[in-house]
């Protein structure tokens, strides 16, 4: 997506390791456009922070190089790199007013009185904290805190801003209205923003685009609709919404757009390979809940396989319903509350349906 | 809302009818007395040891009955000494005469003599003296004449005058010899004698030796606390190892050890001059001054610094440096704007620990002072021990003590002693 004139980071073939032993970040390359918010999304542990921080300049690469607008940032200070940033934590200075934590970023760079002083305003106004300069942080909400943070980053005006969990702290209605408060000040300000999250809803809500991480290497970096239409591997498809896994071998390749999979149950699945070895090797099929219909029209599907109830959970929207398939007994189907709807039964047998596209055959 | 109005007016009652309030005290006072029993303990150790020889020694050093006791008879006639140009009236003479063969008799003389010269050097010969020859005397026409007979200084209005001020079992005369005053003749608060003048300019010192080795620990103890405080955890455990050593050891040994590296034939001295930069003549004089009690106390208070500095710098969150360079502030500006405001409540605490153990530090002048290197708890040890002027020893005490309180109420004004942090 990003003309090679857009690109503001890029890394290279970069590595980390910490102890000289094992890698915590295993040849890495991204390219960042500018404008754009990449969202780092994986599990606790998964190198996500080690990322940011040679971004940063906190940690250096063990090998490879990280660019930003085509200068090559191995032996430029963090001083001098011009990123703003936000900590898990907020990091804001407690001896310091939430006017001199702002001011702090301008006093450095030799800003004029007035000019640190109207662009400090402006920053608070738009994080509408313009009346809580002479407080400490100390005398703030988790909620106010982290906008100083925030609006700490911005004031400025970096290249380039990076997140670290920065909603990690906050509660769940606090945190969805921050997110979207963040996209909004993304939008209008037209900065660079690098986000870091394990939670995979707040980085479907606010990317671009996201580079799911595990285990120090991006297993898929793409926008939010197609990381969750179209997982590459079974990692992605398990760590981005929900999703039924049934393992099984590939018997028979149908061209490029099908496959048949023999179940490691018995039946036989039309599939659509996307990430699997010749014939005969393993996969995993990997199905979305939300894709699955329940009692299809014969003949409609290519696959229909008899099912049992085994559970219904009421949810307002949508009935989850838990079913024993094809010798998995923790198959999820979604039945939307829709108007008319049949009522379901635990215990009672039906047949459960799903087109040949949406069943991936990913990596075992 | 309106029925709990109503309860309040009628007090609250627990469901068997006894008063909240009273079934709430009822249910506290058990635990209230337990928590009591298991601190009395400590109350009644804190009051024999500490409390009552600190009310013990104020009182000694503004309270002094020698000569109301042994002298009985002249304090009473004093108050009829009305014109204070002139010597006493007979009555007092008389009575001094009547008093003086008493000590003879009951053997406490000396007790008043020593007194005296306390205030007056020179006066004790010429009581004991004069006690000797009062024996034989039976009834004179005038005590007056025969004892400025027997001595001049009878006849001098400064013996009387000192004799009358410590008549009064209640005075400041303890104070005043302790800040180097005195009365004058005309009964005026005058300074002493610049030659006379020891303990102001022993105050002094010891303040700025205090201020030296608090400025000194700071300095040192700084980066060693930063250190600890940022290192990993194996390298700072080591290091914090090396900081507690010296608690392990013996004062004493530390203090002599200073003197094997210190002295003028010491270790330092001895590489200096192999090194050429001292000649074998030009040693220099390292300890027994202070110089060497300076460096002594520095390295045996260093730990007192370190301790409370670290204890701070290991809750300032590594982020706030990297906030700050993120922001553009190079690491030294990063530093000194972010990292060492914080550490304030560290300093404070340190600084006031070390200056206040420094004031009163005994152990390490006495044995590396030398002359110049002596402190003020130095000269109270030697009122009391050598001496034995326990009141002036008790008010050189009693300054300290009230020095050291008003640096603690100073620091609890400036800082906030809640923000005092010692770990
Ligand atoms: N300063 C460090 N020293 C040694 N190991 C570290 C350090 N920081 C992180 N690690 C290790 O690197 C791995 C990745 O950590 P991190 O980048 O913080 O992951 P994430 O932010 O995705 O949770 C973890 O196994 C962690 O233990
Ligand atoms: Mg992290």
């Amino acid at each position: 997506m990003a003309n090679k004139n857009d690109v503001l980071v890029r890394f290279t073939d970069v590595q980390k390791s910490y102890d000289g032993e094992t890698l915590v970040v295993k040849n890495l390359n991204i390219d960042i456009s500018r404008g754009e918010f990449l969202t780092l999304l994986g599990p606790s542990g998964s190198g996500k922070t080690t990322t940011l921080m040679m971004l940063a300049g906190f940690e250096t690469p063990t090998h490879g190089d990280v660019e930003l607008s085509g200068r090559r940032l191995n032996n430029v200070p963090p001083h001098k790199r011009d990123i703003g940033m936000v900590f898990q934590n907020y990091a804001l200075f407690p001896h310091m007013t939430v006017y001199e934590n702002l001011a702090f970023p301008l006093q450095v760079r030799k800003k004029s009185k007035s000019e640190t002083e109207e662009r400090v305003k402006r920053a608070l106004d738009m994080v509408q904290l313009g009346s809580f300069g002479n407080r400490r942080p100390a005398q703030l909400s988790g909620g106010q805190q982290q906008r100083v943070a925030l609006a700490r980053a911005l004031v400025f005006e970096p290249t380039l801003v990076l997140m670290d969990e920065p909603l990690g702290a906050l509660d769940k209605q606090l945190r969805e209205h921050m997110q979207l408060e963040i996209k909004h000040l993304h939008e209008q300000l037209g900065i660079t923003v690098v986000y870091v999250t394990h939670d995979q809803s707040e980085a479907l809500t606010m990317s671009d685009r996201i580079a799911v991480f595990n285990d120090g290497v991006i297993q898929q970096l793409a926008t939010p609709s197609d990381l969750y239409e179209r997982p590459e591997n079974a990692f992605v498809a398990q760590f981005i919404g929900e999703n039924n896994k049934l393992s099984g071998k590939v018997s028979r390749l149908n061209g490029a757009n099908a496959c048949t999979v023999t179940l490691d149950s018995g039946g036989e699945v039309e599939a659509l390979p996307v990430n699997v070895g010749g014939e005969g090797s393993a996969t995993t099929l990997s199905l979305r809940p939300e894709r699955v219909l329940i009692d299809p029209p014969e003949g409609t599907l290519p696959n229909i396989f008899d099912a049992k109830v085994e559970e219904l959970i009421y949810l307002g929207d949508h009935i989850r319903t838990r079913c024993s398939v094809a010798g998995s007994d923790d198959f999820v189907v979604k039945v939307p509350n829709a108007q008319g709807h049949s009522r379901l039964q635990e215990g009672s047998q039906v047949k459960l349906g799903w087109a040949v596209e949406d069943c991936r055959a990913l990596d075992p | 809302m309106a029925q709990a109005t109503v309860d309040e007016l009628q007090g609250l009652t627990t469901a068997d009818g006894t008063p909240l309030r009273q079934a709430l005290h009822r249910a506290e006072r058990r635990a209230k007395v337990r928590a009591f029993l298991l601190v009395a303990p400590l109350l009644v150790f804190l009051t024999v040891t500490f409390i009552y020889p600190i009310a013990q020694m104020l009182f000694r050093s503004v309270h002094d009955a020698t000569i109301v006791e042994l002298l009985p008879r002249t304090a009473e006639a004093f108050p009829a000494w009305e014109d204070r140009t002139q010597l006493p009236p007979e009555s007092v003479f008389a009575a001094f005469a009547a008093d003086l063969k008493e000590t003879r008799e009951n053997r406490t003389i000396g007790q008043v003599a020593t007194r005296v010269n306390f205030e007056e050097g020179g006066l004790r010969s010429t009581f004991t003296r004069t006690a000797r020859h009062i024996d034989d005397v039976e009834d004179p026409p005038s005590w007056r004449d025969w004892l400025i007979e027997d001595n001049a200084d009878w006849g001098k209005l400064d013996t009387w005058a000192v004799l009358e001020r410590l008549s009064h079992p209640i005075n400041a005369l303890q104070y005043l010899a302790a800040v180097d005053l005195e009365y004058n003749t005309q009964g005026e608060v005058v300074a002493v004698p610049p030659e006379r003048q020891i303990y102001v300019p022993i105050f002094v010192r010891t303040l700025w030796m205090s201020l030296l080795v608090t400025g000194m620990t700071l300095l040192l103890g700084y980066p060693i606390a930063y250190f600890l405080a940022t290192l990993p955890l194996r390298t700072s455990n080591l290091l914090m190892i090396m900081v507690l050593l010296p608690f392990w050891t013996s004062l004493l040994v530390r203090t002599t050890s200073w003197i094997v590296i210190l002295g003028t034939e010491g270790v330092l001295n001895d590489i200096l001059v192999w090194a050429g930069i001292l000649s074998d003549e030009g040693r220099i004089q390292l300890i027994y001054n202070q110089t060497g009690t300076v460096i002594a106390m520095t390295q045996i208070l260093l730990p007192f610094m370190v301790l409370p500095l670290y204890s701070v710098m290991k809750t300032i969150s590594p982020s706030y440096m990297r906030a700050a360079m993120s922001l553009g502030a190079p690491r030294f500006l990063a530093f000194w704007r972010v990292y060492a405001p914080n550490t304030l409540p560290g300093v404070g605490a340190g600084a006031l620990l070390v200056f206040i153990l420094s004031i009163g530090y005994y152990i390490t002048p006495a044995l590396v002072g030398g002359r110049t290197g002596q402190m003020i708890s130095n000269f109270i040890a030697f009122h009391m021990q050598s001496s034995l002027n326990w009141g002036l020893a008790a008010a050189l005490g009693g300054i300290l003590l009230a020095g050291v309180l008003i640096l603690y109420a100073l620091y609890n004004r400036l800082v906030g002693v809640e923000k005092l942090s010692l770990g």
